[in-house]
């Protein structure tokens, strides 16, 4: 086993670019990799490539030989589909490569196109990430699914729509440097309150946007790092995914997300880490009750006590442990099958200091990215740390 | 699709025929779930229990009224849902398995009634505003909540 080191990061700006073409969003994330990495583009030995609904939004399938096409590399392709998590398996998937040893570079990321359709054909192509026929021909949407978790979560533990308008006021203060951001504008909580309902208790300002991006990492193996004199500081220490049933029905507990507790549980115990030891998080807000699921998960909070975090101003900026630095799926945006691939390089750029956040975590060692699919049938959970 | 509301038969896929043997047999009042020696509740189609894997699987009937697990208004439909939108989507216990689907008050318009976790409804089968298309329907009931005690 070999120690995994981010060489680089590259973003697209995310927001609406219904002209442009994945290919061109993914190979301008890849560009933006290899121009922070100065890594050699023939020395990558795999693609892992992260797309949901390229099929639907750009009748194309078979993405992955294209966007080796759009990178610029020749090496073996392969196109990952777990819905949201999509880059994220994608991403793990390299990670494990390189850290088995079987490949020194490995280029890893995502792309999606969700904002050239109308809105109801990404409502209907979101909600393919459900069960379609326990969950979907039962009226189920993509907020719907989150909503019911939500009134579950609140039922058992308490909590309101004020704390998740905290959690979206939080996001999208965090998300006013960031130039990749798609939304860089303040929202009180009295707006989010005030905003009108998706699918309750969830309204407009609990749900992350519709979003096009990309993302790319370069990994290189600890000994291509050294050879190669990079300048590659943070380490990919654990990773871990966890699986549960497809429907939220079918879940042991409707306001819990047990996948993510065992891929978090996996990469911890990967990077020999505890809970304990996090620093500062990137995790899945497609909705703001998703983020206080997620913290739970993650064992960052008890069950019942993540709903007050961001009131309480603990996950804010300033506060002890920032969660969503970037300004999270909520506030940066959320194009499906990058997301995952984003959340590691945001990370990354927090701990190598690079960040227009980085000023809120400079003793920061120890980050994780949660990235998940579906209502949280999938789940991956990544450690990084700063490792020089 | 059938015209007239999806008959087992006419079904296009093996899924969907299981799917719509499941709909007719809930209509009927003969809801079930497949159940396992362990006693595992799932829906069909299965060959194995999702949760330990037992291929020995039975149809056991679903309890006569469920109670509301969780609940919600959705005001953002997808489009087969359009005509349908407000509709209040719960996840309700039916004892061998829950069931996702609409709480409807099976009145003169068919409306979204109040919904509150705890409530105790009896399942059938409707249709959708939107095309006709058929699903599960939740029905306030009255008397007693099942079984208690367990």
């Amino acid at each position: 086993m070999t120690d995994v080191r981010v060489a680089g990061v590259g973003l697209t700006p995310f927001g609406s670019h219904p002209e442009r073409s994945g290919r061109d969003l993914f190979g301008e994330a890849a560009l933006r990799a290899f121009e922070d990495a100065a890594v050699d583009r023939a020395d990558v030995e795999e693609l892992n490539y992260g797309n949901f609904m390229g099929a639907l939004a750009e009748h194309q399938g078979h993405q992955a030989p294209l966007m080796a096409e759009a990178a610029g590399v020749s090496c073996p392709a392969t196109r990952y589909e777990s819905a949201c998590a999509s880059a994220g398996v994608a991403v793990r998937e390299a990670v494990r490569t390189v850290a088995a040893g079987d490949a020194d570079v490995v280029l890893a990321g995502g792309m999606e196109r969700m904002t050239n359709l109308p809105t109801d054909e990404v409502t209907e192509g979101l909600a393919i990430a459900a069960d379609d026929l326990y969950e979907v021909r039962a009226g189920v949407t993509f907020p719907g699914a989150y909503a019911l978790m939500a009134n579950a979560y609140f039922d058992a533990y308490g909590g309101s729509r004020e704390d998740l308008a905290h959690v979206a006021s939080k996001n999208h203060e965090n998300a006013l440097p960031n130039e990749y951001a798609q939304y860089r504008k303040e929202v009180s909580v009295a707006e989010a309150m005030d905003a009108p309902p998706v699918a309750e208790p969830l309204h407009l300002y609990d749900a992350c946007p519709i979003t096009d991006g990309a993302s790319a990492l370069v990994l290189v193996s600890e000994e291509y790092a050294a050879e190669h004199d990079l300048d590659a500081s943070v380490a990919v220490t654990g990773t871990g995914q966890g699986t549960d049933r497809m429907a939220l029905g079918d879940r042991e507990h409707l306001a819990r997300t047990p996948a993510a507790d065992d891929a978090a549980d996996a990469a911890y115990a990967d990077a020999g880490v505890e809970a304990a030891d996090v620093d500062v998080a990137e995790v899945h807000d497609c909705f703001t009750i998703a983020e206080v699921l997620a913290l739970e998960s993650l064992g960052l909070f008890e069950p019942g006590e993540g709903i007050s975090a961001a009131r309480e101003g603990i996950t804010t900026a300033d506060g002890d442990l920032p969660v969503n630095l970037s300004g999270g799926l909520k506030a940066k945006g959320h194009p499906v099958g990058a997301t995952g691939g984003s959340q590691i390089a945001e990370l990354t750029r927090l701990l190598r200091g690079d960040h227009p956040n980085s000023e809120h975590v400079p003793d920061a060692e120890v980050g994780v990215a949660h990235n998940a699919g579906g209502t949280v049938a999938s789940a991956v959970v990544h450690v990084l740390e700063v490792a020089e | 699709m059938s015209d007239d509301g999806a008959d087992a038969a006419d079904a296009s896929s093996p899924t969907d025929r299981a799917y719509a043997e499941w709909l007719d047999a809930l209509a009927d009042g003969d809801g079930f779930a497949v159940v396992c020696p362990e006693g595992h509740g799932s829906l069909p189609p299965r060959r194995v229990c999702p949760e330990c894997g037992s291929p020995e699987l039975s149809r056991e009937p679903l309890d006569e009224t469920g109670t509301v697990e969780t609940y919600s208004v959705v005001h953002v439909p997808s489009p087969r849902f359009a005509a349908d939108a407000p509709y209040a989507t719960a996840v309700v216990d039916f004892g061998p398995t829950r069931l996702t689907g609409i709480v409807r008050d099976g009145g003169a318009d068919d409306e979204a009634p109040a919904v509150e976790i705890g409530d105790t409804v009896a399942v059938d089968v409707g249709e959708r505003a939107t095309d006709g298309e058929r699903l599960v329907v939740f029905r306030p009931a009255d008397g007693e909540p099942p079984t208690e005690g367990e």
